[in-house]
């Protein structure tokens, strides 16, 4: 029996770690994409708040004819909710309004991949996505 | 020890039995019988596809048309909403275990037969059982603010993404 009960303790904090698996804070996350882009660019120096926000609010257009930016779906000020063109709300990205902002390393990426390809039409570069975060990190 | 371990089943079956309960389990709610679609849930499908739009029932398409729009995820409406390799088969598995053509409640069965043999449309609002359940609705009424498209159920159908469609549930917003 007791066997058992310290298996069963095991089995639940297993459980709990593997939930966490990629929970990461803001700023372990900036890291990463830090390392990444020193990689990527010789030149690059460090990340910045400013940049983020240009291209947070930097309207293209997309090949299908319309203008398209980070706040089409976010708004302008990503302390807002934003909403998606299927009427679903976004909650806001600033970390200010919303401290579950970047901290699952996989599901940033995913995003990132997807909004890339839709805003961009191409992926983007660990600088951009580092300035993008430390922007929505630097918005009080 | 074993206190512990019987208030842990005692807490499980209560819990499932509850569950039974809400589900109704013990007898159709709503349109009575086996009219309507009965409410499926799967984690992955609610979070992935619900993050963007409101979910739709499985049970809306039949499984040719979810393996379309599953295929074709990357220009998914316009957008890109791709998944990794597991979260997809998982979906993919979900919407076809459930499809149209696998359901026996009479909507999903209606759907189904309302789509010729050779099409596979991947829009719900495209199939005839739609256009002929909403020929009284206008154009006009889809575009309003409150409702935003023919493909925003949820706007009149409150318990849409739980596969409640009954008519006496309808409640078009100004």
């Amino acid at each position: 029996m007791r066997n058992s009960f310290v298996k069963q303790s095991f089995l639940v904090l297993g459980l709990l770690f593997s939930i966490n698996t990629f929970a990461a804070t803001p700023q372990e996350l900036l890291k990463q994409y830090e390392v990444q882009a020193k990689q990527e660019n010789a030149a690059f120096a460090s990340l910045s708040a400013e940049r983020g926000a240009n291209f947070f609010k930097a309207e293209r257009t997309h090949s299908d004819g319309k203008k398209v930016s980070c706040a089409t779906c976010h708004t302008s000020d990503p302390r807002n909710q934003g909403k998606t063109r299927a009427n679903k709300v976004i909650e806001p990205m600033a970390i200010i309004a919303n401290p579950q902002r970047f901290t699952d390393a996989a599901k940033v990426e995913k995003w990132f991949s997807r909004n890339c390809k839709d805003v961009l039409e191409r992926v983007c570069t660990a600088q951009e996505k580092g300035d993008y975060i430390q922007y929505l990190i630097s918005v009080k | 020890m074993k206190k512990w371990m019987q208030l842990l089943v005692l807490i499980t079956s209560i819990t499932s039995a509850g569950t039974l309960l809400a589900s109704g389990g013990f007898g159709e709610g709503g349109e009575g019988g086996s009219s309507a679609m009965p409410p499926v849930t799967n984690a992955k499908w609610k979070t992935e596809c619900g993050s963007c739009h409101m979910v739709y029932h499985p049970g809306l398409l039949p499984e040719r048309s979810w393996n379309k729009v599953m295929a074709g995820l990357d220009k998914h409406f316009g957008e890109n909403a791709s998944l990794d390799a597991l979260t997809h088969d998982e979906i993919t598995k979900f919407l076809a275990a459930n499809s149209a053509d696998k359901q026996t409640n009479r909507r999903s069965s209606r759907i189904n037969q309302s789509i010729p043999a050779n099409a596979t449309p991947i829009r719900i609002s495209e199939t005839r059982y739609f256009t002929s359940k909403h020929d009284e609705v206008s154009p006009n009424t889809f575009k309003r603010k409150s409702v935003g498209s023919a493909s925003n159920c949820v706007a009149c159908h409150k318990g849409a993404e739980k596969g409640d469609f009954s008519e006496s549930q309808v409640k078009i917003p100004r």
